[in-house]
Order: structure tokens, then C-alpha cells, then sequence
């Protein structure tokens, strides 16, 4: 990874496009409920470039039924990518939005909350575990320390954390299959974002490492070390 | 006049260490603005207690909501507090990046239409902006990023910013709010098995690897973490959370938590790459590993070449005689 010559965003040249790992369990989530119901249909929406057609693409392969692209290519801002999401799913009717907890580039944990307000649906996130019985949600959400037991009504949001489920591989036939799968794009105007990056720079180095030294022997000057040198002991 | 609004956050009536960052810093930010510091306080009853904590750590004026169903969070009642206070007069809204500061801090943002920073690591406010620094990519960039917004949200990594001791004047007014049932119930708190800090809370991490060969051997990273005391706790690398060896609460890591305790120890941990971005912000790291070229050693600034079982035990000795534990 490489940060790009004008100083403020990445260097795209080699970087390969997935789906978030996240995004994983939430559609794994959605198409084993879908079975186990025997009926529904599950919809992924991305919004993003042209290179995310590869990823719904692989989505549909899960066993999806349809994609559809909000062609725009999204600053690092969760408002913005939240309110164009909400903006298309208003008239939309579904019982259950699923999301990943968050995105692993810019880390931000905003939009799934943020399209439950917009949307003025509940919304649990980092979830673990979801039980749906009769329109009603139980779902576990992991908090510091434990967990957190969130109730909602359908139709609501989940954010999806590891844990939830263990997501499928795409078989052949699913990715054969997937080629014939409807996959509408649109074009999708953004809000300007209020959010300018000045500056994006790889982490401060750490101090030059030392070893102590070898095995158990080495203990005592360790712990010398955290607690003359470093002062943390 | 101007304010800096912060939120801070309880947990079973008791405040959360991180709030003192979060009231400190509006406090420091205040200042520069010429501004006051205005603080929420939702709880259970009893919380009222912690209003003169808040007080100390910077508060001007603390807004008090008691009430049983504040006991647990309670998102809508909380995003209508935050949004009801965060009018044209407020510069800026400080969240804690704890569970419940992510989950209030977005919807605030939607609510209120403003934008939102997660987990910075600095702020500062620059010709009538903030402006903050947030790792990205799970810490192998850091953007610097101006947010033109008023207020601007932001949440603070916790164990990042100092709990300073500049006093507000530490006024306390009652607020009331709407705690009826909300769109999204939380209905329980669930303690984890194990009475020990989290690992994004604690100020020392004992983390263990695949080199600790199998669940059973934890007796003696456990016994590092209580000679080590209060403030320590075990965290786990991804290998053997995915091998089943223990919860993923304890993973450290792109895909757990990233932590920044002021002493991290990695014992029988190689150092993948995913593993450094959940700790290369951490204050001093002490590594211990067979392997002499394993990539731990290149982030550590103490290791030691050996195996777990041969160092753990002089080590806990050690920590425990100078700790006279």
C-alpha cells in the first residue's frame, strides 16, 4: 500500500478491489434467512465506481437475486455515503437492511446507523447474534466488557460483526448462474461533502526495536528496561 | 456564548474513564474558542454523583437526564438529547470511540445532518474548523482531515487523549427527555465471562499467539495479567481466536480492536501485519518469540528471543516482586 503523489489519497496503481469482509457476513446473514423461510428475495445494493460491479457480481454468485450499482465514486465521508444510500432505498420495501459493521479502508463505523436515523428505522450494530421470530428482532451486539441485547420491530437495520456466521464460497454453478442475474447501475448525484483530507501519511515510526536478550535470563534487564528507561512498570 | 458540547457515557451507574479525555479535551478546545464546556450525563439513578467528576475534569455545565430507563443506553432518547443541545451556538460535539459513543455519534450525525470523524487520535481547531487526525486502513495511513461543519462530530480513541485536571465552573441543571420505549430497545447488558478490563480500555495488554500451543496454557498469561495488576488485561491474536482458543472480544487486530495501551507485551505472536495495525500505536511493546526473525521484533522496543513457557514464569515472578504483589 502506497500513498499517492499528491500526498492526499492512495496510490490506486495494483490495488485489488474485494468485498469488505464484513459485507460478507451480512449477506451470508440474508440469504440463510432467506432459505430458511423458503421464500423472499434478497437485493445488494453498492454504492461506488465501475469496480464495484465485481463485487456485486460475486455477490450474486453467493445466491443473491439481483444487484444494483449507485454509480458515484463516494468521498471518505459516512454522511454523504449514508444519505445517497437512504435517498435510494426510501421507496424501496424490505424488512431487514444489513450492512458490515464497517468498511476496512476508511474504518469510519458511520453509515449503517446513519441510514437507520435517515430512514427512521432502529438499527442494532456489531451484531453477533440475531434471532427473528414473528417481525420481532433479538440481536447480540458486542460492547466493551460483554454484550448488549437489542430488540426492534421489522423493518430494521444490522450492522454485521465476525461471529455472526460463517459466510459460503461461491460454487460454479452459483457463478455461472450469477451472469444471468439482473444488475441494474444508475447514476447517483452525491452531497458535497464538508469533509476535506489535507494530508494522508503513513503511521510515525516506531522506535528503533532492541533485543534484550535471550530466554528466561533475560527477564530481569526486561524488566529494568520497562522500568528505569521506559517507566511503565 | 460558544460551547463545545461532550457526552459522556456510564456503564452500570459508574463513569466511564475515557469520558474524563473526552470532557479534558472539549475543556482544552473550549479555551482556545473562548468557549464553555456543556456536558450530558444520561443514567440510571444515582448518576447524578458523577456530575462533580465532570466538574473537575473541565465541565462548565453538566446536563443531568436520571432516570431508570437510562440505566442502559438508549439510542433515541440519547440522539434527541445530543441533538437538542447542539444547536448554531455549538462549535463542536465530542464523542467517546467506545461501542455506544460509535453507535450515538452516527446517528447524531444523520439527525443533525453534520458530518462525523471516528476514532481520532488528534483535534485541534484551525481558523474556525476542526481539524483532526484518524488512522485509516486500519493504522497503516493517517488522514488529516478539516471538517468545514458546525458543530463538527468527533469521536476520540480512547486511551489517546490526556485526563487533564483544569476544573469547569461545574454547574449541574436537570434535563428531561423522552425515555419512553424507542425504535431500538436495549433491553440487557450482558457481562462477559471474565471481570477484566476490555482490551481497548486496559493500560497494559498481555496478548498471547499460536506459540501459546493450546487454550490451557492462558493459566499463566492470566497470571502475568494479575501481577501485572488492575489496569492489565489479555488480549489474543487473530490465529487463535479463529482456532477457537478465545473470544473474539480479546482479538487485537484489522479485523478485533485496535488498541493503545501505554504497554503492550505479544508473547508467542509472529507479528502479522493485521496483528501490528491493531498495536503499533501502543506506548512501549515488549515481544517474546522463538522465532528471532519473526516480524514482531521489527515493532517492538523490548524483545526477547525464547520460548513463552521458559520466559513467562520468571517474568511474572519479577513483575510481581517489583510490583510487591
Amino acid at each position: 500500500m502506497a500513498i499517492g503523489s499528491d500526498g492526499r489519497s492512495l496510490d490506486p496503481s495494483g490495488v485489488k478491489y474485494v468485498m469488505n469482509p464484513y459485507d460478507e457476513y451480512a449477506l451470508e446473514e440474508a440469504l440463510a434467512r432467506k432459505e430458511a423461510a423458503g421464500e423472499g428475495s434478497v437485493t445488494v445494493v453498492s454504492l461506488g465506481p465501475d469496480e464495484a460491479k465485481e463485487t456485486l457480481r460475486s455477490a450474486l454468485a453467493m445466491g443473491a437475486d439481483e444487484a444494483i450499482l449507485l454509480r458515484a465514486d463516494p468521498p471518505a465521508d459516512g454522511l454523504v455515503v449514508a444519505q445517497a444510500l437512504a435517498a435510494a432505498l426510501r421507496d424501496r420495501e424490505f424488512d431487514l437492511l444489513l450492512f458490515g459493521k464497517q468498511a476496512i479502508d476508511d474504518d469510519n463505523m458511520q453509515v449503517p446507523a446513519m441510514v437507520a436515523e435517515l430512514l427512521e428505522l432502529p438499527c442494532a450494530a456489531v451484531v453477533t447474534a440475531l434471532e427473528i421470530e414473528n417481525g420481532h428482532v433479538t440481536a447480540r451486539r458486542e460492547v466493551e466488557g460483554g454484550h448488549e441485547v437489542v430488540e426492534f420491530d421489522l423493518p430494521g437495520v444490522i450492522a454485521a460483526q465476525k461471529g455472526l456466521n460463517k459466510p459460503r464460497h461461491p460454487s460454479v454453478r452459483g457463478i455461472m448462474m450469477a451472469k444471468k442475474k439482473p444488475l441494474e447501475e444508475r447514476d447517483v448525484e452525491l452531497e458535497a461533502s464538508a469533509l476535506e483530507v489535507v494530508e494522508l501519511t503513513s503511521p510515525p515510526p516506531r522506535p528503533e526495536p532492541e533485543i534484550v536478550g535471550e530466554g528466561a535470563d533475560a527477564v530481569p534487564e526486561l524488566v529494568r528496561r520497562l522500568r528505569e528507561e521506559a517507566r511503565v512498570l | 456564548m460558544a460551547k463545545v458540547l461532550a457526552v459522556a457515557e456510564t456503564r452500570e451507574g459508574q463513569l466511564r474513564g475515557v469520558s474524563h479525555e473526552v470532557v479534558s479535551t472539549a475543556r482544552r478546545l473550549a479555551d482556545g474558542l473562548e468557549a464553555e464546556v456543556e456536558v450530558l450525563l444520561l443514567g440510571g439513578p444515582g448518576v447524578r454523583e458523577a456530575a462533580a467528576k465532570l466538574g473537575a475534569a473541565g465541565a462548565d455545565r453538566v446536563l443531568v437526564a436520571e432516570d431508570p430507563a437510562l440505566a442502559v443506553y438508549h439510542p433515541d432518547a440519547a440522539v434527541g438529547a445530543v441533538s437538542g443541545r447542539a444547536g448554531d451556538d455549538c462549535e463542536l460535539v465530542l464523542f467517546a470511540a467506545t461501542a455506544q459513543g460509535k453507535d450515538l455519534s452516527a446517528r447524531c450525525a444523520a439527525r443533525l445532518g453534520r458530518p462525523l470523524a471516528t476514532e481520532v487520535t488528534e483535534v485541534e481547531m484551525a481558523d474556525g474548523a476542526a481539524v483532526v487526525l484518524r488512522p485509516q486502513y486500519a493504522g497503516k495511513a493517517y488522514a488529516r482531515i478539516r471538517m468545514a461543519a458546525r458543530p463538527a462530530l468527533v469521536s476520540l480513541r480512547p486511551n489517546v487523549f490526556p485526563a487533564g485536571e483544569t476544573a469547569g465552573r461545574g454547574e449541574v441543571e436537570d434535563l428531561t427527555l423522552d425515555t419512553a420505549p424507542g425504535r431500538t430497545r436495549v433491553t440487557a447488558f450482558e457481562q462477559g465471562e471474565r471481570e477484566r478490563l476490555d482490551v481497548t480500555e486496559a493500560n497494559i495488554v498481555v496478548s498471547g499467539g499460536r506459540g501459546m500451543q493450546g487454550p490451557e496454557n492462558w493459566k499463566l498469561l492470566e497470571e502475568l495479567v494479575d501481577a501485572l495488576g488492575p489496569q492489565a488485561t489479555l488480549g489474543a491474536s487473530r490465529a487463535v481466536v479463529d482456532a477457537g482458543w478465545r473470544p473474539h472480544g480479546e482479538q487485537v487486530g484489522q479485523t478485533g480492536k485496535v488498541v493503545s495501551p501505554s504497554l503492550y507485551f505479544a508473547i508467542g505472536i509472529s507479528g502479522a501485519i493485521q496483528h501490528i495495525a491493531g498495536m503499533r500505536t501502543a506506548g512501549v511493546i515488549v515481544a517474546v518469540n522463538r522465532d528471532a526473525e519473526a516480524p514482531i521484533f521489527g515493532v517492538a522496543n523490548y524483545g526477547i528471543v525464547g520460548d513463552a513457557f521458559d520466559v513467562l514464569p520468571r517474568l511474572i515472578e519479577e513483575v510481581r516482586s517489583v510490583r510487591g504483589a
